[in-house]
């Protein structure tokens, strides 16, 4: 833990006749992992506040040859000089004191292994054969429970299995700061529990589930569905956001049963979301395109060839008067340097943008050239925090997990500018600062104590207000403070890097820079590349004739893009059916991410390779265009994803960017509000209506509800009471929902971006920042 | 020579002797004008000299204790009185409190001068109900009294005394279970290091002390440290409370100093019940090992007992005479430390809930010889390898059972059931036919 690594001194011990060194603060049972000695243990956890309750762990310890009286949980105890450990090894008191927890500890178990989700992956059954007796001396009356309890939507527990190590209670409490479930009662009936009516209300819940060490937490979706010893695991990174977490995914006869999270002290250490562990079904739904498709003269999609489909695609696309490429934020690296060459060599054209999302002039700008720096040990060195259109717990999970243990270990200092005072920021006992969307630049002024140990996280929400990414670029550099651009979708970084945006090339290199062509050219072998600087999305969408889409999600960008894509012809690559695949004219299925290879990059730009978990005739992205770009005769040469990686690793760094980028916001003073109007703000929550979310009801049942929030005084100007429907309009559509009354500035409402009944992007002309009425439903 | 002292228990027999007039009378809060004109560090060292040790059961020298208690740290300073007295057979803070709270406030506000807090907290037992009453009273009147709140007699030292009666578990009894149910939580022990001294209540500097160590305090400013040292064995000092419960003539508390012995206090309580002998007896409450009458004449101090295979303990003297199945009793201990086990450990909460069971079928007269050994393996597995002293507490009982009665054990196994008429043991024996 975190004294162990700020610590300079050593200490050397004994432990079972063998000498080892180790930092001051380690505690005993860590010393001996170092030397290969395994101590058996249950409540122990590193990343977790010892507890001593299990009393599994018991040694005999001795110091400068006083002998402690009876034996001692090596969990708790850290190890002094002189210090001389016997473990179960050695010692025949601990050996016996060992065999007899175990004892104790089973008699009260149902041992039901075979039925148990645990059976075969049990520390208990593990632990139970190497530290127990073959045979238990028990007699009498096992304790029971009704089972199972459900203590959220989908964390069961069966209460009778468990042994009582609070590990998932400290988890909550310690690390995801959701100190939801408690030990409750005493004696042989402690068990843990929820309080009443009220579940396990945790983003952070299924690590619970992975850190109980034994079968008492399943997760609702995977329970009964397998055996451990019939998985195949595989390490994999997690799709869903910018986090960047290391994650297995375990998979039986070609289809994933359950992500797990891994290990990467520098990243996720060993903790995920429960969106990146719960949702996963949308690779295997019924709705996958398993065949390309060729929309007929009468627009009827029909089943297509592979040469057919790529010889129609290739023919619209050569036919273009203005053909772009369009992407989704989800592909991996080597997909988008995939689609970046396409562009350049097949279309001959700089026209594409990853940003297939709400975007800005401003942001392409900061994106060329900014340089955020920021990286997850910043945040553990930080002496303050500040957050920016961006709500970490909702928007970055491991991101919040990070802030949160500095702020519960050292007290970090947190400031948050955010139109409402959200749950997260509750949590972080954060500095908040109020500010509607359009409105930040005002807040920005009111953060001071920054340094050069600061750290400033911005959103990718922050392109919503004119000026804001240029003046928070501008306040970092001017305080050596360092810098984090957080984008919400996985793919994003690798896109950017990959130069899947109309004014970079590979490794950030500028279109319009005469020497950074050259380096492209080198390594692609040409010597002519699109000099002009390419269309941004909104661009695209309105100019172009024939687009490539690459996992786009019309609804994602605007309310008006899927009608302004249907005039268009369209090639969509996607791994499902969908609103890109409803306007196009040839449809190109995809591998899913569990059916390739790829790298990610999180948002520190750290490399999260993978590789393919299960076997299909899927293809990645890159693979398809290459084919595609070899029928249109303009090759691309990237017949596998390897060879795109080695390709792109041939590209360093382009580090010189411009400092004349800037843009200076304007404080829209005077919006005009009338008496019933106010200005919408809006995030994505973390469980929504994201479309990879489709399928799991479990996770959704978890899902924070849909509110109205307004402030209490604006509420009651408007006679409207807490958890009354009322309804927001504007455009003349309007959504409703129940009222909550939320910390915020009396001309904001604020309602959740995308979820159930509130889905703005597709809804209003903008999800943030536009005036609109608020009323009674 | 009377055996007999009377200190703590010198005004009880009065009528008004828990009310404040009735302690002033009789030189109650002398000591504290004494002790304010000293510096704190000389109370301290007193009490240190004094050789006091704590009454709680683990016979910790008080003085010392506060010693530990960081000084010019800047930061709030709390002394906690443990009052929830739980363990079976001790009866001793209950009746103290009922009938003199006032040498208690006088002895907390004495302590948390000398340890520099501004803020006591008595943690009294939830259940006796008209105690909690009693002592809120003389809390009240002392600080109508100005003896308690700011400024006490003119000497600038503040003190707030809050009481808080706990919910009824034994556990709370266990400081650190004592100090999470103060601050809300629910009590099971906590982890140490940190310590009280340096991290207990509210993760600030904490004295917890028995009832009786602090309110022998007062009579230690006194009457002085020879006084007190002229009292009790060599390294157990002066007076103490002794409560003699069970087959005994005249139960009760008795003062005396330490070190007398089973036979003199026998004497004093007017012997066993009438026409029965003593069987065996507990040195300090239940969970310290039991003695039989060939320990009539073992010193009850902290030396003498441990000597002799238990613990001081609590003074708590509970005397069974003939009459008394020794596995009844020992299983109706086990029941009460299955019922009182908080839980967190293995050993304990596991344990106990076994050692019923374990016990039962032996009472009932099932098993075998074999099973006298399981059973004392079970608790060799339990004693020394729990998170805090409960579950040894819960294994003292069986071991020295077994060790002085395992014939009866056995008897009950060849009978095939217990050969003792329960109703012989009751008080009521006699009066239902
Ligand atoms: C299970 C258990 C119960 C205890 N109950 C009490 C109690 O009721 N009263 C008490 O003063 N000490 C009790 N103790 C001892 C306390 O932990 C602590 O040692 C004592 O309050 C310290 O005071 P002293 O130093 O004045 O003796 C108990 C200890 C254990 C392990
Ligand atoms: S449910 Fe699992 S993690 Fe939680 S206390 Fe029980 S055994 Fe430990
Ligand atoms: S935090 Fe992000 S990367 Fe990690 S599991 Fe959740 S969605 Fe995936
Ligand atoms: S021994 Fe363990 S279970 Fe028993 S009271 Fe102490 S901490 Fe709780
Ligand atoms: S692992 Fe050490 S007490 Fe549980």
């Amino acid at each position: 833990m975190s004294d162990q690594l700020t610590t300079t001194t050593d200490v050397t011990l004994k432990i079972d006749g063998f000498e080892v060194t180790v930092p001051k603060g380690t505690l005993v049972i860590r010393a001996a992992e170092k030397l290969g000695i395994q101590i058996p243990r249950f409540c122990d956890h590193p990343l977790l506040a010892p507890a001593g309750a299990c009393r599994q762990c018991l040694v005999d310890i001795s110091i400068n040859g006083r002998a402690f009286p009876k034996p001692q949980a090596s969990c708790t105890i850290p190890v002094e000089n002189g210090m001389e450990v016997k473990t179960q090894l050695t010692s025949t008191v601990a050996d016996k004191a060992q065999k007899g927890i175990m004892e104790l500890l089973l008699i009260n178990h149902p041992l039901d292994c075979p039925v148990c989700d645990k059976g075969g992956e049990c520390p208990l059954q593990n632990q139970a054969m190497s530290n127990g007796n073959g045979q238990s001396r028990y007699e009498g009356v096992k304790r029971t429970f009704e089972k199972p309890v459900a203590i959220s939507s989908q964390v069961l527990l069966d209460r009778e299995r468990c042994v009582l190590c609070a590990r998932c209670t400290r988890f909550s409490e310690q690390i995801a700061g959701d100190p939801f479930i408690t030990l409750n009662e005493r004696g042989a009936l402690q068990q843990v529990g929820i309080y009443e009516k009220e579940p396990f209300d945790s983003y952070y819940s299924g690590n619970t589930v992975q850190i109980c060490p034994v079968g008492a937490l399943t997760g609702a979706t995977y329970r009964f569905r397998a055996r451990p010893f019939d998985l195949v695991s595989n390490p994999s990174a997690c799709e869903h956001c910018a986090s960047g977490c290391a994650m297995r995914t375990d998979v039986r006869r070609g289809k994933t049963l359950r992500r797990l999270a891994g290990d990467d002290p520098t990243v996720n250490e060993e903790w995920n979301c429960d969106k990146g562990r719960w949702a996963f079904k949308y690779e295997s739904a019924r709705n996958r395109i398993t065949t390309p498709y060729i929309r007929d003269e009468s627009g009827v999609l029909r089943e297509a060839s592979w040469p057919e489909a790529l010889s129609e695609a290739a023919k619209l696309l050569l036919n273009a008067k203005s053909a772009a490429v369009l992407m989704g934020g989800r592909a991996t690296l080597e997909d988008a340097y995939g689609y970046s060459k396409f562009a350049r060599i097949a279309l001959q054209t700089n026209d594409i943008d990853f940003r297939a999302r709400l975007n800005s002039n401003e942001e392409r700008e900061f994106l060329a050239n900014a340089r955020p720096n920021a990286t997850y040990k910043d945040i553990d060195d930080a002496d303050h925090v500040v957050l920016i259109s961006f709500e970490p717990e909702d928007e970055s999970p491991i991101v919040f997990l990070r802030i949160l243990k500095a702020v519960t270990k050292r007290k970090l200092a947190v400031t948050v500018i955010s139109p409402i005072k959200s749950r997260g920021t509750e949590k972080l006992k954060a500095n908040f600062i109020s500010a509607s969307a359009g409105f930040e630049l005002k807040a920005i002024e009111k953060v001071d104590g920054l340094t050069n140990r600061s750290v400033i996280l911005i959103g990718e929400r922050a392109l919503e207000t004119e000026g804001l990414l240029s003046s928070v670029e501008q306040l970092a550099t001017s305080k050596g403070a360092k810098l984090g651009w957080i984008p919400r979708r996985a793919g994003e970084v690798a896109a950017l890097t990959a130069g899947a945006i109309g004014n970079l090339l590979p490794g950030l290199r500028p279109v319009q820079d005469a020497k950074a062509r050259v380096d492209v050219q080198t390594v692609w072998g040409i010597n002519q590349l699109p000099t002009k600087t390419g269309k941004s999305t909104d661009e695209i969408l309105k100019d172009s004739d024939v687009i490539l889409l690459g996992g786009v999600d019309a609804n994602d960008i605007s309310s008006s893009a899927k009608s302004q894509l249907s005039n268009k012809k369209i090639i969509a690559m996607d791994i499902r059916f969908g609103t890109s695949t409803e306007v196009a004219h040839v449809i190109l299925p995809v591998a899913s991410v569990v059916e390739k290879n790829g790298t990610f990059l999180d948002w520190q730009g750290k490399p999260r390779s993978f590789e393919s978990a299960v076997e299909s005739l899927n293809r990645s992205d890159v693979r398809i265009l290459s084919m595609l770009a070899d029928e249109m005769k303009r090759p691309i040469n990237l017949p596998t994803v390897k060879a795109a990686a080695n390709e792109i690793a041939q590209f360093d760094k382009w580090e010189k960017s411009t400092s004349n980028w800037h843009v200076s916001g304007t404080n829209t003073e005077n919006l005009n509000l009338g008496p019933t109007e106010a200005i919408l703000n809006s995030w994505r929550l973390l469980l929504d209506r994201g479309s990879l979310q489709e399928g799991e009801d479990n996770l959704a049942g978890t899902a924070r509800k849909t509110i109205i929030g307004l402030n209490r005084t604006k509420a009651e100007k408007l006679n409207l009471v807490e958890g009354e429907l009322v309804k927001i309009s504007a455009d003349s559509v309007s959504i409703s929902a129940p009222l909550k009354i939320v910390e915020t500035e009396e001309n904001i409402v604020w309602v959740p971006r995308n979820s159930t009944g509130a889905q703005l992007v597709s809804k209003f002309s903008k999800p943030s920042g536009i005036k609109v009425s608020v009323s009674k439903a | 020579m009377s055996k007999l002292v009377s200190v703590l228990t010198s005004n009880w027999e009065k009528s008004d002797s828990f009310t404040i007039s009735g302690y002033q009378r009789d030189g109650g809060y002398k000591a504290l004008e004494k002790a304010l004109k000293m510096k704190p560090d000389e109370v301290i060292q007193l009490v240190k000299d004094s050789g006091l040790r704590g009454r709680g059961g683990a016979g910790f020298p008080t003085g010392n204790k506060w010693g530990f208690i960081p000084q010019g740290d800047n930061k709030e300073h709390y002394l906690v009185v443990n009052a929830d007295e739980s363990e079976p057979g001790t009866c001793k803070d209950t009746p103290l409190l009922m009938a003199n709270p006032h040498v208690l406030i006088e002895g907390i506000i004495i302590a948390s001068y000398a340890i520099r807090a501004n803020h006591a907290f008595i943690y009294i037992r939830g259940e006796i109900v008209h105690v909690v009453r009693r002592v809120q009273q003389a809390i009240e009147d002392a600080y109508k009294t100005k003896l308690l709140g700011k400024n006490i007699l003119g000497s600038g030292f503040d003190l707030e005394l809050t009481l808080h009666a706990g919910a009824g578990a034994y556990i709370c009894g266990e400081e650190t279970a004592l100090l999470d149910s103060l601050e809300g939580f629910r009590g099971q022990p906590r982890l140490r290091p940190p310590f009280p001294a340096i991290a207990g209540l509210y993760a600030k500097p904490t004295v917890v002390n028995n009832v009786e160590s602090i309110a022998s305090v007062p009579a230690i400013i006194d009457n002085g440290v020879a006084w007190f040292t002229s009292m009790g064995t060599e390294k157990s000092k002066g007076f103490t409370l002794y409560s003699l419960s069970g087959h005994v003539k005249n139960p009760g508390q008795i003062e005396a100093p330490l070190g007398i012995t089973l036979r003199e206090l026998l004497e004093i309580a007017g012997g066993i019940r009438a026409g029965h002998k003593l069987k065996f007896w507990t040195p300090g409450g239940s969970s310290t090992p039991i003695f039989t009458d060939q320990h009539l004449d073992i010193p009850l101090d902290y030396e003498g007992v441990a000597a002799a295979g238990s613990m001081l303990g609590t003074k708590a003297l509970q005397i069974f005479d003939e009459t008394t199945c020794i596995v009844r009793a020992v299983l109706r201990w086990t029941e009460f430390y299955k019922h009182e086990s908080c839980g967190k450990c293995t050993p304990c909460r596991e344990g106990t809930w076994w050692l019923v069971q374990a016990l039962a079928d032996l009472e009932a007269g099932r098993g075998s010889e074999a099973d006298l050994d399981k059973l004392l393996d079970l608790c060799d597995n339990i004693a020394g390898r729990s998170f805090c002293a409960l579950a040894d507490g819960a294994a003292a009982p069986i071991i020295s059972s077994l060790k002085y009665f395992r014939a009866e054990y056995l008897q009950h196994l060849q009978n095939g059931g217990c050969p003792f008429d329960p109703v012989a043991a009751t008080l009521f024996q006699g009066s239902l036919t």
